[in-house]
């Protein structure tokens, strides 16, 4: 299987780990990933508050690259750019006059047949899930981990078309997959602020707090994340939420690929997992079984 | 809004100028709303309003322009995409939101939040130059604008440590980007 790849720009900085693990376990899962040459930023969060004309053209300008490759189908593992080249997809379906508006700005012909997936779209589906438990050589059978999914890998629904809106369960799957308990809990799709980071922390601050607080009253050992913007809020930020709020969590957060990856036998090194703020090493090794 | 109590306000049938606006800057139509709440009870952000979104859909459908585009609650929105999910009635409230967000700017409102206006600036003008996000760019460039120079210092130290931000631009994509940007801008002046 062969798919064209848009890492997005947090992947080749604040989420270089995820660009890592991601592509190691596709590796192993016989997935190639094929990165878009010359790609440019989707607009991430800002650009759909600013001008929707611009926030379609930069998602389209992307997409277009993609046929050029001799490719169809797109893996985009970050949240915020998922959610723009899907909004960009349904609103070229459901807005009269954008894709000639489109073909126009962008200097060339739109080809209906590209397809954007986030990489639990393919990971979750029942041949994959098999191949999945087939490569498991670390059982971390007594780790227990929340799955966060975040605002926009499932919503808006018809926009994302996937999973289900208010209790996905994909993320779920997988990690099960490998032999990870994963937990129910109240904060699946919960808002962590995503990019008032940089401007209204306090926001930012409160919202992952509850996150974490779930997390933490559910006894979980870890999250799994699948984004970015989540990752940096819960991670980074983690110890001031903890200062803030007079806590203690100490909850390492993974990417659902990093976990992936160490049960595959990968080493937290080829994981990057010394880039997280708080430490998950000693948690993976107190709880794995060699296979 | 009423300055004396004998002002006389006009009542007009039909929906508002207003939510006209709205609706042809973003095909949406606030006026199928019926005020269930479900948007302004699922809402994270709702604590830190002063409108919730339900009212600020009433006051869109009341023709209330300078209530919506001076009120706090357009900039907070987190565009976590729960009321459009939730909406009975159908109305994509984030993209509500999106609409008058951009009516705010075209108008040069003064933000009621004026960190979050000046983040989108910074932002796009970030993208448009370097073609990719420069982390670090970005976060110089809104300490400057928002005078925040001792926010998050330690944080991004340890995140420059951690290689988590480049420390330099990458400028791939740049070309192709800026094409776009000013593109888009002809379009939107014609």
């Amino acid at each position: 299987m062969r798919y064209a790849y848009y890492p997005g720009c947090s992947l080749h900085s604040t989420a270089k780990e995820y660009d890592h693990s991601l592509r190691a376990i596709c590796t192993r899962l016989g997935i190639e990933l094929v990165e878009i040459k010359g790609w440019f930023c989707c607009g991430s969060s800002p650009v759909h508050s600013v001008s929707s004309l611009l926030a379609s053209a930069l998602s389209l300008g992307n997409l277009m690259l993609v046929p050029k490759m001799g490719l169809q189908e797109v893996f985009v593992p970050c949240l915020a750019c998922f959610s723009r080249f899907k909004s960009a997809l349904y609103n070229l379906e459901n807005e009269p006059g954008l894709k000639q508006k489109m073909e126009q700005v962008l200097g060339g012909r739109w080809s209906d047949s590209v397809k954007v997936y986030h990489p639990l779209q393919i990971l979750s589906e029942e041949s994959q899930l098999a191949s999945i438990s087939s490569l498991v050589k670390r059982e971390l059978a007594g780790l227990k981990v929340v799955c966060y999914y975040g605002c926009l890998l499932t919503r808006p629904p018809k926009v994302t078309q996937f999973d289900i809106c208010e209790y996905p369960e994909s993320m779920d799957r997988v990690l099960r997959a490998l032999g990870i308990a994963t937990l129910d809990w109240s904060y699946k799709t919960d808002c962590c602020g995503g990019s008032f980071a940089l401007t209204r922390t306090d926001i930012v601050l409160k919202l992952s707090h509850d996150i974490l607080e779930g997390a933490k009253s559910v006894g979980a050992d870890a999250i799994a994340v699948a984004c970015p913007l989540c990752h940096t809020n819960l991670d980074t930020r983690q110890e001031e939420i903890e200062r803030t709020y007079g806590t203690d969590y100490k909850l390492p957060i993974l990417y659902f690929t990093q976990l992936m990856g160490i049960s595959f036998g990968l080493s937290p090194r080829e994981l990057l997992l010394g880039k997280h703020f708080v430490d998950a090493e000693r948690k993976l090794e107190e709880v794995s079984r060699h296979a | 809004m009423t300055e004396t109590a004998k002002e006389t306000i006009k009542v007009t049938r039909g929906f508002s100028d207003f939510s006209e606006t709205v609706k042809s800057l973003s095909g949406l139509d606030v006026n199928w709303c019926y005020q269930c709440l479900k948007c302004s009870s699922g809402c994270p952000v709702s604590y830190a309003m002063d409108f919730t979104p339900a009212q600020l859909v009433h006051a869109i459908q009341l023709g209330l322009t300078d209530l919506v585009l001076n009120s706090k609650t357009i900039w907070l929105c987190a565009s976590c995409q729960t009321c459009t999910t939730r909406c009975p009635q159908d109305v994509d409230l984030a993209g509500v939101m999106d609409a008058v967000r951009i009516i705010a700017q075209r108008e040069k409102i003064k933000a009621k939040v004026p960190e979050v206006p000046t983040f989108y600036r910074s932002s796009l003008g970030n993208i448009s130059f370097f073609g990719r996000m420069y982390e670090l760019g970005l976060v110089l460039t809104l300490k400057l604008l928002t005078r925040s120079f001792t926010k998050d210092i330690g944080l991004g130290l340890r995140m420059l440590k951690k290689g988590k931000l480049n420390i330099f631009p990458s400028f791939r994509g740049a070309l192709a980007a800026r094409r776009i940007f000013s593109q888009v801008k002809a379009m939107e002046k014609r």
